[in-house]
């Protein structure tokens, strides 16, 4: 097969779904490989090696690994519909450190928000907030991260949408009360086909966590 | 004429990425040394989230993160490629420096801040990871095939301030006979000519160095 493309991925994944909105958004036909984290695929494991992680995106027989080097790859072969980085090195430059922003800052807080208890997780939700107050800023009146089109930054940020429930119902705040710009551009991001698509209902993920504090003992 | 400055220390190797990426290509800049204790307005100005170094300046606009500033250089002057052309040989050097940063540098600082248990521990885990740069190398001169790129940037610690903690700790990590591709590597990048002009002086490294080992492993000594 002259095109062959394939993710390696985990439903809940906020990471695979980046994945999964970029692919939808090149309309790129592949196969969805579902993995059992407990139980790695000898094809995962071959793959990367390294990380042993998901997404992995398998194209023509090579993988790419990290979910937001996959999101430029895609960007960089698929360069002949719906850019998902802008073309001036300006612009690029300020999406990348935004993308970049979310992944050091989100990931980690959030976790504590349902991993947590007590002190540890107040000083999370806290941390939560003050860093989707410093995007709500930089989201400004724009509808969207990229400008006037969905881009590179809304895909590494709408992921985390999913699980949003999740984070408000362990966490017992309202994100929307906080951040209401925040909530307002991710409902605009769900109207859009390929994000609506991609991520998984928020009490699916809601009740998810729920077994796996229980499965793992965090409770 | 383009305005570009570069606010360093003059000890900071995420800031002398950007220094030999500069070099390489052949771009004239303005260097500001920042010292970290006491920064400047302009350094805050320009980097108001991380208040870090290195932050390049180009035509009054900010860039921060040294390898995004990379991406940045590489995209703007198009001589001397950093990345290579190939979607896919680029995703894999962003995955290698990515690599590099998240995981590696911790893993080999480990190993000479921690003791006994602890640093055999730390000793395996940086090996582990240092097996896996060793297998990328595969035979070639630099991580870019002939040429210093991206990769062989974002390692640059490794030809430098690994021999300066190995010297202070009295620990080798990368031996010749375990890691012969790596130590190769180190040789070939250390004395490139570009690499060779801008290290810091070692014997200020060492001071440093000497002092930051002390502080981290008193911190992580058992109470």
């Amino acid at each position: 097969m002259a095109h062959e493309v394939v993710l390696l991925d985990f439903w809940p994944s906020m990471f695979g779904m980046r994945v999964r909105v970029a692919l939808a958004e090149k309309g790129i036909k592949y196969e969805y490989k579902e993995e059992d984290l407990r139980n790695k695929s000898p094809l995962l494991l071959k793959m990367n090696p390294i990380h042993k992680k998901i997404p992995v995106l398998i194209h023509n027989g090579k993988p790419v690994c990290e979910s937001l080097i996959i999101v430029q790859y895609i960007d960089e072969v698929w360069n002949d519909k719906s850019p998902l980085l802008p073309s001036d090195p300006d612009q690029r430059a300020h999406a990348r450190f935004w993308a970049d922003f979310i992944e050091q800052k989100v990931y980690d807080t959030a976790k504590k928000i349902w991993a947590t208890k007590g002190e540890e997780q107040e000083a999370a939700k806290k941390e939560f907030i003050e860093t989707f107050k410093i995007l709500e800023e930089e989201l400004g009146e724009k509808p969207f991260f990229g400008g006037e089109t969905f881009g590179f930054v809304d895909i590494a940020l709408i992921t985390f949408y999913s699980w949003f429930y999740t984070y408000e119902t362990f966490g017992n705040f309202s994100i929307e009360a906080e951040c209401p710009k925040i909530i307002a551009w991710a409902k605009r991001c769900m109207q859009k086909e390929s994000v609506a698509n991609s991520l998984p209902d928020q009490k699916k993920i809601y009740d998810f966590t729920v077994w796996m504090k229980k499965y793992f003992g965090m409770d | 004429m383009a305005e570009l400055k570069l606010f360093r220390t003059w000890s900071s190797p995420f800031a002398l990425r950007v220094v030999w990426a500069l070099n390489l290509k052949g771009i004239q800049y303005d260097t500001i040394f920042e010292d970290l204790s006491n920064k400047s307005s302009l350094l805050l100005q320009y980097n108001p989230i991380y208040k870090k170094v290195p932050v390049l300046v180009h035509n009054g606009k900010p860039l921060v993160e040294s390898l995004l500033i990379l991406e940045y250089i590489d995209e703007t002057w198009k001589q001397t490629p950093l990345l290579p052309e190939d979607p896919s040989e680029r995703a894999t050097a962003r995955f290698w420096a990515k690599f590099g940063d998240d995981k590696v540098m911790l893993s080999v600082w480990n190993v000479f801040i921690k003791q006994g248990k602890d640093q055999e521990e730390a000793i395996v885990t940086a090996q582990e990871n240092l097996g896996f740069i060793e297998r990328q190398l595969s035979g070639k001169k630099f991580f870019n095939g002939e040429t210093i790129g991206f990769v062989d940037l974002a390692f640059g610690w490794l030809a430098n301030l690994l021999s300066i903690w190995e010297e202070i700790c009295g620990v080798t990590l990368i031996d010749h006979e375990k890691f012969p591709m790596l130590s190769e590597w180190i040789q070939n990048f250390a004395g490139a000519p570009i690499i060779k002009e801008s290290w810091p002086p070692r014997d200020k490294l060492i001071t440093k160095n000497q002092a930051l080992l002390e502080v981290y492993t008193s911190k992580e000594a058992p109470k």
